[in-house]
């Protein structure tokens, strides 16, 4: 009996080519005959495009093209995945998107010209010898002020810069509850832009193949039939058969590298004009200003109460940042991805937000790790935290006092979504117990006499993922299905391929999907590989984001599995002279029931192949199968974090002394891969709380754009952490998942401020914005005794 | 162009650059050795970390000329055969890799470590990595790889001894 291992923290399949080196990424593969492309981006926010003088860069050595937006300009631009539609049920403003500028720059990196050369020091040195005559002219790149009066317009037809003027709920409903509640909570906030920064830089390799006229691309993507979907379609007019979309092992996407980005169009169509291989890798310098950014909002919002703290409307105004241009689910994340998480873990009744989307000169913005759910836990949980330090009540319990309660589910919140299952009361009674909640007065004291403030802070948040049900995603705007494929092929010899559409750049699918089918077939792990990331031999896909790869993509391969299993089943009954009716599949037997007759799952695999002695009037021969899977509903993982710190006050450094995290991720299959990606999901919420930030200047300029000014987090900015779960399982799909990837990043940030916020409250100070780095915690405490020695 | 000559994971090698090639482009771009990565342009990120002459050493940091004579080994030359060093086996048990694009840096980073201090703690592990960046697992496995790595690695060296 083969031993099982759902549940078990199985070492991963694929450490060993990463830990020897061996992995395979984009830049580390060179086509026969590779050309090197580098991007001229412009260095201006905001810049018209008088000229541009190719001559001298293309009479440069090793140059094979030059190209601009005057060559691009017939081709289709980036096309948007979501279309919102404003409160007055105008579609949302969708300016064309160019690969390369035409006539007019947006954003400092914004494409301008391609320069194809032999090496990439030629291509670079190429483009230095462009003449591009801008002409400048006045940005806007802060959140807040983008719909002001007398703006710069990032879009000549786009007025007041204003892209949707959104609403959810009843916003009169909301008034009435705020004017009688006893006791309202206001608070501004903002969520500050990130950079996604998985540590492999992005690149494509664009190649034509005229025998064939077959385009190839391989590219750094979460999702390459998506990126073949929208780049094939929406971009060059090339139907599928003849596009292939390769994303081999990538390094890291967190959102960044869902998007289908001009770089991978530019690369493709190319190849054919040069008739050559083009590769295209980036700068991290280049990153910086190319890759999508995430968050970014400007929010307002009231909450309301009664005497006993029950919340009894939540009132919400948020202006989020879309940048220049529209990128691929940019629309979708400040809208339903956040606003429809305002309900929370609360049993708020009434929620209303209105959402306003915005352009400015600055790289766009999209999904980055938790997407939306982020804003939504930051902003509920900070004015949560605030009001109950307004009503006297300790941060426990006045969650304890507004929890959905777990005999509650399926909990109809009265913002849009249904949520299956989860127990907020019992992971936070988790988290407290782990946490040491109950004794924390005592070593802020023994903090205290070391000249030390130590605080403490709670997140409780719920969020949705394993994106999802496609009716459902349809109706609110998303331009394609959003479900997910898996295919099982049974060799002759029964071992096992299985194909899906989701990829894994860190997850480790090859591990986790491979332990669903070795338990399901009773074979060993050894015998099954998991193929991924090529569009011509994976059916279809979405690809990987919103904690979906499992909830969405391990479902689609079970349902193949059940279908393997199924006509494995007739064939043996055919073997055994049995009807098929009596026959027992278990640990990778085929028992005739009550009998001793079996016979094993590599001898059906043979005789499907080898069907000599078949039904062959009934059963094809074989044994492969696909089942696509589209859920009813997202699922919702949710949970407790807790953080604990101790900030200098000679200094203002932070120091996060504890973090404690217990989440409900449904069914874990591997606890070893589901921590870690916690443990990932921490550090960039800790990042976000206390260290990173994306500045632009007023001008436009990115102030942020490396190494050497984006904080990222490092080992030694970091607490161990202590992770632990409590897990209902997903009521809609048949393995009871629910998803992990996003909610370390998700809760956390909350509870970080909150734990600096309760530290600094002896002083006085009652705010603090992310990222709280030491200048700020420093600024905040010294304002704080100027006002309590003016007072 | 000038002519290099180096050994790299045991082998003798050379090559014909350009005198500003820096080491990692050489031994990515020349050598095929594509296991030691770039990640940033401003030497921040330890992805590119490699061995020269028993020390590591960012190898975008370093042109290739200056390797001259050197003896480097890259993350392609830890292993023996097909047996993990002890500290790509502390990964693979602690899972201190997710998307593997910084383990190359981080595993050579962390031989370094164990090669300079004995058993190293928690806090020496976390100081040391400064010049590492991952971006995926948070480091909290990692560090926990290089408590264990660096023991297996002295308890390695106290076997031979
Ligand atoms: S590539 Fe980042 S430090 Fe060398
Ligand atoms: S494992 Fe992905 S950056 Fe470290």
């Amino acid at each position: 009996m083969t031993k099982m291992t759902v549940g078990q923290p199985i070492k991963r399949v694929e450490d060993k080519r990463f830990l020897t080196g061996r992995g395979k990424y984009t830049d580390d593969i060179n086509r026969p005959g590779q050309t090197y492309a580098y991007i001229v981006r412009s260095p201006h926010a905001h810049a018209k495009i008088n000229g541009i003088n190719k001559a001298a860069a293309e009479a440069m050595p090793g140059v094979h093209a030059v190209f601009t937006g005057d060559d691009t300009k017939d081709l289709g631009g980036i096309p948007c995945g979501w279309q919102v539609h404003s409160k007055d049920g105008t579609p949302m403003a969708e300016p064309r998107h160019p690969m390369l500028a035409e006539g007019k720059a947006r954003h400092v990196g914004d494409p301008v010209a391609m320069v194809v050369a032999d090496t990439r020091e030629q291509a670079r040195a190429a483009a230095e010898a462009l003449e591009i005559d801008y002409q400048e002219l006045p940005a806007v790149s802060d959140t807040g002020s983008a719909l002001g009066d007398g703006q710069p317009l990032v879009h000549d037809d786009v007025s007041s810069n204003l892209c949707y003027d959104w609403i959810i709920g009843e916003e009169a409903d909301a008034d009435a509850a705020i004017a009688k509640a006893h006791h309202v909570t206001e608070i501004d906030l903002v969520n500050n832009r990130l950079v996604a920064n998985p540590m492999e830089p992005r690149a494509a390799i664009g190649e034509f193949d005229e025998s064939t006229g077959e385009y190839t691309l391989h590219t750094t993507s979460q999702n390459p039939h998506v990126i073949r979907l929208l780049m094939g379609a929406f971009v060059l007019s090339i139907p599928e058969h003849k596009l292939r979309v390769v994303a081999p092992d990538v390094g890291g996407g967190f959102g960044s590298k869902i998007y289908h980005y001009a770089e991978e169009a530019l690369v493709t169509w190319a190849s054919a004009k040069v008739g050559r291989p083009i590769k295209w890798t980036a700068d991290r310098s280049e990153a910086f200003i190319s890759d999508a950014h995430g968050r970014d909002h400007v929010s307002h919002a009231k909450l309301a109460m009664d005497e006993n703290g029950k919340f009894l409307a939540l009132k919400v105004e948020t202006t989020a940042n879309m940048g220049a241009y529209l990128s691929t689910f940019a629309p979708c994340v400040p809208t339903y991805l956040y606003a429809t998480l305002l309900a929370g873990v609360y049993t708020t009744p009434i929620v209303f937000a209105n959402v306003k989307a915005v352009f400015t000169n600055t790289v766009p913005v999209d999904a980055y790790r938790g997407a939306g759910r982020p804003e939504a836990t930051y902003l509920l949980e900070r004015i949560v935290e605030k009001a109950a330090r307004e009503m006297g009540l300790a941060q426990d319990e006045l969650r304890r006092r507004n929890f959905i309660p777990a005999d509650a589910f399926p909990y109809q919140t009265p913002v849009a979504l249904q949520y299956d299952s989860g127990d907020y009361l019992a992971t936070m009674e988790k988290a407290i117990e782990l946490s040491n909640y109950e004794s924390f007065e005592d070593r802020r004291q023994e903090a205290a006499s070391r000249g030390k403030l130590r605080g403490i802070g709670f997140s409780t948040y719920v969020e949705a993922c394993g994106i999802a049900p496609s009716a459902v995603v349809g109706s609110l705007g998303a331009r394609a299905g959003l479900y997910e494929c898996g295919q099982v092929r049974v060799h002759p010899t029964g071992s096992v391929t299985v194909f899906t559409g989701t990829h894994s750049h860190g997850q480790g699918h090859e591990t986790t999907f491979a332990q669903l089918v070795a338990d399901k077939l009773g074979i060993p792990m050894e015998n099954v590989e998991i193929s991924h990331g090529d569009t011509n031999k994976i059916p279809f896909g979405m690809g990987t984001y919103g904690s979906r790869s499992l909830a969405v993509g391990g479902v689609a391969i079970d349902r193949a599995l059940d279908k393997v299993v199924a006509k494995a089943k007739k064939i043996a009954a055919h073997l055994m002279e049995a009807s098929e009716a009596d026959i027992e599949f278990e640990n990778g037997e085929f028992r005739v029931a009550g009998t001793d007759k079996t016979t094993a799952f590599g001898d059906v695999a043979l005789t499907a192949y080898v069907p000599h002695n078949y039904p062959i009037e009934e059963l094809e021969p074989g044994l492969e199968e696909t089942a696509f899977f589209d859920p009813l509903n997202f699922s919702y993982p949710g949970g407790c974090h807790i953080c604990e710190v101790e900030i200098d006050p000679e200094t203002g450094v932070t120091e996060v002394v504890g973090m404690t995290a217990v989440d409900d991720f449904g069914r874990i299959i591997n606890p070893m891969i589901v921590h870690g990606q916690v443990h990932g999901g921490l550090a960039q919420g800790i990042g976000q709380a206390l260290l990173e930030s994306c500045v632009y200047d007023e001008s436009g300029q990115l102030v942020t754009g490396s190494y050497m000014d984006y904080t990222m987090p490092r080992a030694d900015n970091l607490p161990s952490y202590t992770v632990d779960d409590h897990c209902v399982p997903a009521a809609h799909n048949p393995l009871g998942v629910k998803g992990c990837g996003e909610v370390g990043a998700i809760g956390s940030p909350p509870s970080v401020i909150n734990a600096v916020l309760d530290a600094l409250n002896p002083l006085g100070v009652r705010d603090i914005s992310m990222p709280a780095t030491p200048m700020k915690v420093w600024q905040a405490i010294q304002d704080a005794k100027m006002s309590q020695a003016a007072d | 162009m000038a002519s290099v000559s180096m050994t790299v994971n045991g082998k003798s090698v050379s090559g014909d650059v350009a005198p500003n090639t820096l080491l990692v482009d050489f031994l990515r771009e020349n050598l095929r050795l594509t296991g030691t990565h770039v990640g940033c342009d401003t030497s921040q990120c330890g992805a590119c970390v490699i061995h020269v002459n028993g020390k590591s050493v960012k190898a975008c940091t370093m042109l290739a000329v200056q390797a001259e004579g050197a003896d480097v080994t890259t993350i392609e030359g830890l292993a023996n055969g097909d047996q993990l060093h002890p500290m790509q086996e502390a990964f693979r048990e602690h899972h201190g890799l997710q998307c593997g694009f910084c383990t190359p840096g981080m595993v050579m980073s962390a031989v370094d470590l164990a090669n300079t201090i004995d058993n190293p703690d928690e806090k020496t592990i976390r100081h040391w990595l400064e010049g590492n960046i991952c971006r995926c697992t948070g480091y909290h496995n990692i560090v926990k790889a290089i408590e264990a790595g660096s023991k297996a690695m002295q308890a390695g060296k106290q076997a031979a001894d």
